[in-house]
């Protein structure tokens, strides 16, 4: 009786406390994500029909189908996003194994840190410096010069290649960590036994190695894959007004249009393109969202 | 030079790291068919060993031959040779039926034939119809099995086994001693095992080596490391020995009168030239000695003594006994004998016990 009595006084301050602990998660989701996108949707549904009056619509979404600079803006940002994907993979892939596999000790830890170290300096600072590298008086086109592969300094900044230069370099580290924590785990073992078995380099990679790394690439690909695509600064630093990215678009309407609702149509476009390649890249591959998070 | 019915020639092999030699200077040989046992103590070399035989490693110096084929050069996915890992290393993104039949799809065999080869060899191994299980859905016992079809499937000429059985519990080790004995019996393939248990490569091996600082002590049958010991390094390690050391008091080349530092003076056989004076060590193995209430019933050729007991180590048919020899206080491990005869022995009590000095071996100590 006074066991069950206790009990129930134990609940209510148990089910406090619990909330309690969770308030700050929660009002984080909601404040900050639920409700500014509930907003979003709303103000992206919405047409301007006379001064402070408006009505239910879906003109914004038609705007984006009708008028092509939207959409290919749209395609190339999320093609341009895929293939930085892909390049930061092919570079960080053959790092983080030589990080995990290969370096021993303080080398190891003293690679890590040279990773990190860029970080440390503010995004603007970092696109600044490949600006200062690539631009027409820059380093690198003076170098090209003096060493006489090209006549006269050329231009290397505004061009779709130096946007991925920069993607890339942005994006390196948070490819690299799930990828050598995935590659960590791999006993070196199976791949000696693969070896012993008749498995050459190329078979082991394939068979042995790139399954286990499997939700450490997932992993890794998703996170740069969204990065890259609501990126604004290094598009717009690198690329100049060629940059054609999609996120510019979505400042244009905001800032320099005062058009909120089209800005927040083309915003949850954005938000609905990140989820279908990341859901579509998540098929093909065979994994699910859960596991790539957790085993990440 | 090669003869024809040897498996594996290790010639004069040296490997070193730096300038601790690992491997140093070592030749054996392993007859076609049989179950060769490398035994050492962890940091002996022995795993160095074995993957210079496998090939993960270059000798400094020295020729391995497999099958009568130098295998100077010739990387491992080349080398007829499978490893047995000490974890078994299997792969756990594949099934089972895709890990046995992973070496033959390597080597660009047709599907239908992998398949029929893995159905038959997973049925040789006691595990029909395994194919699509999982790694993780098979006990320890199941991915020991699958680890040794994974390599016989191949049917090399040698198969190299790395402490496969140090992962088990004691209860599974037993057991799957008993498979493997059986297994290599019945593929015929010639086993090259390396292991720290003395038990392991007792009861498996019809051929031993004893390796200690990257050489062998000694090479041979089970019982000859048993019963002849060369050296006190094998009497030491191999089964289970008294250790008495002292400096010899009289020499009659077969025999040696050894006097212990604690003033205990014992008989033994001795093992190579023995001249008085020298330092010696003698070795008894607890089963050699007999005990006795009374010391009358101790028969002739048998040097006597009195001990306490110290200590009672009860372990079914493994009992034994600690004494201690009432005058010097030396210790001795003596085995209970099986007749239950002194089921009743107390700690404390005082008996007779002794041993015959032809059973008991006596080196002398080299200095290092």
């Amino acid at each position: 009786m006074t066991a069950t009595a206790s009990a129930d006084l134990a609940a209510p301050r148990t089910r406090l406390a619990l909330l309690l602990l969770f308030a700050p998660a929660l009002i984080w989701l909601l404040g900050l994500i639920v409700l500014p996108h509930i907003d979003l949707a709303a103000l992206s549904l919405r047409a301007r029909v006379a001064p402070r009056t408006y009505e239910f619509s879906f003109d914004n979404y038609r705007t984006f189908i009708d008028e092509p600079l939207y959409w290919h803006t749209f395609v190339r940002t999320a093609a341009m996003s895929i293939i930085a994907t892909a390049c930061t993979l092919l570079i960080a892939f053959p790092t983080a194994w030589y990080i995990v596999k290969i370096a021993r000790g303080q080398t190891k830890s003293m690679l890590l840190v040279l990773c990190l170290i860029p970080f440390w300096v503010s995004e603007t600072v970092r696109t600044l410096g490949w600006m200062i590298l690539l631009r027409e008086s820059g380093v690198v086109p003076h170098f090209l010069v003096a060493l006489g592969i090209t006549a006269q300094p050329v231009e290397l900044l505004y061009h779709d290649a130096t946007i991925l230069v920069g993607l890339v370099y942005t994006s390196l580290l948070f490819m690299i960590v799930p990828l050598a924590n995935a590659l960590e785990s791999l006993d070196d073992a199976l791949i000696e036994a693969a070896y012993d078995l008749g498995g050459n380099a190329w078979s082991i990679l394939r068979q042995i190695v790139i399954p286990h790394a499997a939700p450490g690439i997932a992993a890794g690909s998703i996170v740069v894959f969204m990065l890259t695509l609501g990126n604004y600064l290094t598009p717009t630093l690198l690329g100049g007004k060629n940059s054609l990215w999609f996120t510019e678009q979505i400042y244009a309407q905001f800032i320099t249009r005062f058009n909120w609702e089209q800005g927040a149509a083309f915003g949850f476009l954005l938000l609905m393109l990140s989820t279908a390649i990341v859901w579509l890249g998540l098929a093909v591959t065979g994994q699910r969202f859960g596991d790539v998070m957790r085993r990440a | 030079m090669a003869t024809p019915d040897l498996d594996l020639e290790v010639d004069c092999v040296s490997k070193h790291y730096g300038t601790h030699r690992a491997v140093d200077d070592l030749s054996l040989a392993v007859r076609r068919g049989s179950f060769f046992s490398i035994l050492g103590p962890s940091g002996c070399g022995k795993t160095t060993l074995l993957r210079l035989i496998a090939g993960f490693l270059e000798p400094d110096s020295g020729d391995v031959r497999i099958g009568g084929r130098s295998m100077r050069g010739v990387l491992p996915n080349r080398r007829p040779v499978n490893m047995v890992f000490q974890h078994l290393a299997l792969f756990p993104m594949m099934s089972v039926g895709e890990n046995v039949g992973y070496g033959l799809a390597r080597r660009g065999a047709a599907q239908p034939l992998i398949r029929e080869r893995v159905a038959t060899m997973l049925k040789r191994v006691g595990l029909p119809g395994a194919e699509g299980k999982r790694i993780d859905q098979l006990s320890g016992g199941q991915k020991q099995r699958v680890a040794i079809a994974r390599s016989l499937v191949l049917e090399p000429t040698l198969l190299l086994l790395d402490e496969p059985l140090g992962a088990l519990d004691l209860k599974l080790r037993e057991h799957m001693k008993i498979e493997l004995k059986q297994l290599q019996a019945d593929f015929g393939t010639t086993f090259v095992y390396i292991t720290h248990d003395q038990s392991e490569a007792l009861v498996l091996s019809d051929h031993v080596a004893v390796m200690s600082a990257g050489r062998f002590e000694q090479v041979g049958t089970p019982q000859e490391l048993y019963y002849q010991p060369q050296t006190p390094f094998v009497a030491g390690f191999v089964g289970a020995n008294n250790r008495l050391t002292g400096t010899v008091a009289r020499a009659d080349g077969h025999f040696v009168e050894l006097e212990s530092a604690q003033g205990l003076t014992v008989q033994a056989r001795s093992s190579g030239p023995i001249a008085a004076g020298d330092a010696v060590e003698a070795f008894v193995r607890p089963e050699v000695v007999s005990l006795a209430r009374d010391a009358a019933e101790l028969s002739a050729p048998v040097q006597c003594f009195v001990g306490r007991v110290d200590s009672l180590l009860f372990d079914g048919a493994n009992s034994a006994v600690l004494l201690r020899e009432v005058r010097t206080g030396t210790e001795f491990r003596v085995a209970l004998p099986q007749t239950g005869e002194f089921a009743d022995l107390r700690e404390g009590e005082q008996v007779a016990f002794g041993f015959d000095p032809q059973r008991a071996v006596c080196f002398e100590v080299t200095r290092t």
